[in-house]
C-alpha cells in the first residue's frame, strides 16, 4: 500500500501532446478514478503509471520512491485490463500464479496466496478451467485475482467493466468497491462511465484533451463542477446550462432568464457569493442539476431558496422512480427530474419550482466557474 | 455462423435441383481431370515393362509388381552411380528438416518482435522482408553462390540449409507477423507487469498460442524446400544432392530402354513426403491460414 504522486507529467507522441502537465496527488488507500471522454489521455496516463509507456517529462512517485525510470515489474503494481488479458493457454490457477512463478516465489507461498485469493473471490471451483470456459463475470474475477495475489502497492484498473453487460457491470462495480474496502489498497481506475466514477471514487480526476479539468471528491465534482465541461460530462442526465443575465434588484441579485416569447423569468439568487456582484449586468451561464427542479406539489429543498416559474412541457420520460420533464427555459431545453406522480402534461404549461441554493454559475466565454 | 454454411447456393441448396446436379457433374469432371495423372503414375509404376509396351496407358496392370519401386529406392542409376534414390532421399530430409525448423523459429521471433516490441522503422523492415518473398530464385543465384563460397559452404548440405533458411524467412515472418497482430497487446502488457521478460513472454504466452500458424509455416516451408530443384541443382554436388535433382538425373540418364515404371515409382517416392504432410496436417493448414479473420 502506498500513496501516489504524479508530478508535472507530460507525454508527447511526436508533435502531439496527449498529456499536458498533469499533477495528481492521492494518499495511501484512496480510490482515484480517471474519467473523461475517449481520447482524453486517461488510458495513456494509466499506462505511464504502470510503466508500460514512458513519459516525456515529469515524475511518478509511488510511496516515497520515484519510479519514473523503473521497469513495470519492479514498480510493485498490478493491473486489470479491459479485455482481462488472461493467458488463454493457461488454467485459472496458472494465470493467477504466473507472476509469482516468474518471480521465483517459493511453492508453498504461491499455494497459500492462491487459496487466499481464490477464496476471497469465490473462484476456487474454477481453478482448473481455462479462460475460454469462463463467463465474462468469472473472467473478470480471475483478472482481479491475478492482480490481488501479489499484494501490490497499487492496483491499476483500465476500464475493467466495459466488456460486461449492464446488470453484471453493476454487480461487479459493487464487488470492486467491497474489495477496496476490505483490502484498503490504493487504486487507480480508468473509466469513461461517469456513474462508475462517482460511485467508486474517493477522488475523481475529470480529464479532457490531456488536461485535468477538476480533481476533487465525487460530491464536490457533482455539486460544484469547475467548468461547463465537467458540469455536462458528470451526471446523467447532464447539468442544465441556461443562458441568463445577472441583475441587481434593490440590492438582491437575480438571474434573469429570457424566454423565447420575451417573458423574463427572474430567479433570485440564494446567498450569492460576493464576487458575483462584479458581474451584474453581464451574461452568465446558470447551471442547475435536473433534481434542483420540482413541481408545485412536490417541491424540493430549503423553502428559503425555492423560486417559482411557469414553463411549457415539451416532453416527458417516466423512469420509474421519477419523471423526467423537458421544458424550454431561456431558449434551451432543460431536463427536470420530478416526482413520479408530478402532474405535468406534454404541450401544456406548468408551474415549477427551482432550488437556487443548488445553482452554480459559469462564465459564458471561458466556461469556467464564475 | 453455422446456418451460413447451408446458405451457399441459395435458400433451397439442400434440395437436389438441376443446378445442383450440374454443379456436382462439373466438380466430378475436375476430380477426374486432376486425379488422372496420379492414376497413370501409380498403375504404370506397378506394371512390368512388357505390360507397359503391350497395353494402353489407362489399363490396369496385368500383374502387380513392386520391382520398380524397389529398384528406384535401391539400385536405379543416378548418373553413373547405381545406388537408387535412398541416399538422396535422406539428403533431402537432412536439408528440409533443419531448414524448416530454423526458418520457422526465426519467423516466429521476427513476427513477435515486429508486432509486440515495435521499434522505429519496424514497418519498413517488414515491408522489405515481404519484398524478399517476391524475388525470383534466379535473381539470387549468383550472389548466393558467391556468399556460400566465402563462407566455405559451397556444395554442402549445411550450405543448402542456409540458402533455404534465408529464402524462407520472408514467408515465415509474414505468417507469424500477421498471426501475432491478432493476439491482443494487452496479453504482453499483463505478462510484462507479471515480471516476464522478452523470451519468457515468447515461450510461455506466444508459442503456446501459435500452434496453428506453426503448422502452416512448417507445411509451407517443407513443401517449398522439399520440392526445390533450382537451389538444389545449383548449390549441391555429387552425393550431396537432394532427391529432386536425383530424380531428374534418373529420368534423364537412362540409356537404351526407357523404364517408365521406374521413372514413375521414383517420382512418387520423391513426392510422397509432401503428400503425407498435407494428408496429416492439411486441415490445420486451412484453419491456420484463416485464423484471426474470424473472431472466436
Amino acid at each position: 500500500m502506498a500513496s501516489l504522486e504524479i508530478r508535472n507529467l507530460v507525454k508527447r507522441f511526436g508533435d502531439v501532446e496527449v498529456i499536458k502537465k498533469i499533477n495528481i496527488d492521492i494518499e495511501d488507500g484512496e480510490f482515484l478514478v480517471l474519467v473523461g471522454p475517449s481520447g482524453c489521455g486517461k488510458s495513456t496516463l494509466l499506462n505511464i503509471i504502470a510503466g508500460l509507456e514512458t513519459s516525456t517529462d515529469g515524475e511518478i512517485i509511488i510511496g516515497d520512491k520515484d519510479v519514473s525510470d523503473i521497469h513495470p515489474k519492479d514498480r510493485d503494481i498490478a493491473m486489470v485490463f479491459q479485455s482481462y488479458a488472461l493467458y488463454p493457454n493457461m488454467t485459472v490457477r496458472k494465470n493467477i500464479t504466473f507472476g509469482m512463478k516468474v518471480r521465483k516465489t517459493p511453492a508453498d507461498q504461491i499455494e497459500k496466496s492462491l487459496s487466499r485469493v481464490a477464496e476471497l473471490l469465490q473462484i476456487t471451483p474454477l481453478l482448473d478451467r481455462k479462460p475460454g470456459q469462463l463467463s465474462g463475470g468469472q473472467r473478470q474475477r480471475v483478472a482481479m485475482g491475478r492482480a490481488i495475489v501479489r499484494d501490490p502497492k497499487i492496483f491499476l484498473f483500465d476500464e475493467p467493466l466495459s466488456n460486461l453487460d449492464a446488470k453484471l457491470r453493476v454487480e461487479m462495480r459493487t464487488e470492486i468497491k467491497k474489495l477496496h474496502q476490505r483490502l484498503g489498497t490504493t487504486i487507480v481506475y480508468v473509466t469513461h462511465d461517469q456513474i462508475e466514477a462517482i460511485t467508486l471514487a474517493t477522488r475523481i480526476a475529470v480529464m479532457k484533451d490531456g488536461v485535468v479539468q477538476q480533481f476533487d471528491t465525487p460530491q464536490v465534482i457533482y455539486d460544484q463542477p469547475a467548468n461547463t465541461f465537467v458540469a455536462s460530462f458528470m451526471g446523467s442526465p447532464a447539468m442544465n446550462l441556461i443562458p441568463a443575465v445577472l441583475t441587481d434588484n434593490g440590492g438582491k441579485l437575480h438571474a434573469d432568464v429570457i424566454q423565447e416569447d420575451g417573458e423574463n423569468i427572474s430567479l433570485e439568487l440564494y446567498q450569492p457569493e460576493d464576487h458575483l456582484r462584479l458581474r451584474v449586468g453581464k451574461p452568465l451561464v446558470l447551471g442547475l442539476r435536473p433534481e434542483a427542479f420540482g413541481d408545485q406539489v412536490h417541491s424540493v429543498g430549503d423553502s428559503q431558496a425555492i423560486r417559482k416559474f411557469s414553463g411549457l412541457v415539451e416532453m416527458t420520460e417516466p423512469t420509474g422512480p421519477d419523471l423526467l420533464a423537458m421544458i424550454t427555459l431561456g431558449g434551451v431545453e432543460v431536463t427536470t427530474r420530478l416526482h413520479a406522480a408530478a402532474d405535468v402534461r406534454i404541450g401544456s404549461s406548468g408551474l415549477f419550482t427551482v432550488d437556487m441554493s443548488k445553482a452554480v454559475f459559469f462564465d459564458p466565454d471561458t466556461g469556467d466557474r464564475a | 455462423m453455422s446456418e451460413n454454411r447451408f446458405a451457399i447456393g441459395g435458400a433451397h441448396a439442400n434440395r437436389m435441383t438441376i443446378g445442383r446436379w450440374l454443379l456436382f457433374a462439373v466438380l466430378g469432371v475436375f476430380v477426374i481431370y486432376f486425379l488422372t495423372p496420379l492414376y497413370v503414375m501409380v498403375i504404370t509404376s506397378l506394371k512390368t515393362l512388357d505390360d507397359i509396351r503391350v497395353g494402353g496407358m489407362m489399363n490396369l496392370p496385368a500383374e502387380i509388381t513392386f520391382d520398380s519401386w524397389v529398384k528406384a529406392w535401391n539400385s536405379a542409376c543416378v548418373g553413373v552411380q547405381c545406388e537408387g534414390l535412398n541416399g538422396y532421399f535422406w539428403n533431402s530430409v537432412k536439408i528440409a528438416v533443419p531448414a524448416v525448423l530454423i526458418s520457422t523459429a526465426i519467423g516466429a521471433v521476427n513476427g513477435y518482435v515486429l508486432t509486440k516490441w515495435r521499434f522505429r522503422g519496424a514497418d519498413l523492415i517488414f515491408a522489405l522482408m515481404l519484398f524478399g518473398c517476391f524475388i525470383p530464385f534466379q535473381v539470387v543465384l549468383m550472389p548466393m553462390a558467391r556468399m556460400l563460397g566465402v563462407l566455405g559452404l559451397a556444395g554442402t548440405i549445411p550450405g543448402l540449409v542456409l540458402v533455404h533458411v534465408v529464402y524462407g524467412i520472408g514467408f515465415t515472418t509474414l505468417f507469424f507477423r500477421n498471426y501475432y497482430v491478432t493476439i491482443p497487446d494487452e496479453l504482453v502488457k499483463a505478462a510484462t507487469i507479471d515480471g516476464a521478460g522478452f523470451f519468457r513472454i515468447f515461450w510461455s504466452i506466444m508459442v503456446p498460442l501459435s500452434i496453428p500458424i506453426i503448422v502452416v509455416s512448417i507445411i509451407w516451408q517443407f513443401t517449398q524446400i522439399w520440392n526445390d530443384f533450382l537451389f538444389g541443382v545449383s548449390f549441391s554436388a555429387g552425393g550431396g544432392q537432394p532427391i529432386t535433382v536425383a530424380l531428374n538425373n534418373i529420368v534423364k540418364s537412362s540409356t537404351g530402354v526407357k523404364e517408365y515404371n521406374l521413372d514413375m515409382a521414383a517420382a512418387i517416392i520423391a513426392g510422397l513426403p509432401t503428400l503425407l504432410v498435407y494428408v496429416f496436417a492439411g486441415r490445420y493448414f486451412i484453419r491456420g491460414l484463416t485464423a484471426g479473420s474470424v473472431k472466436g
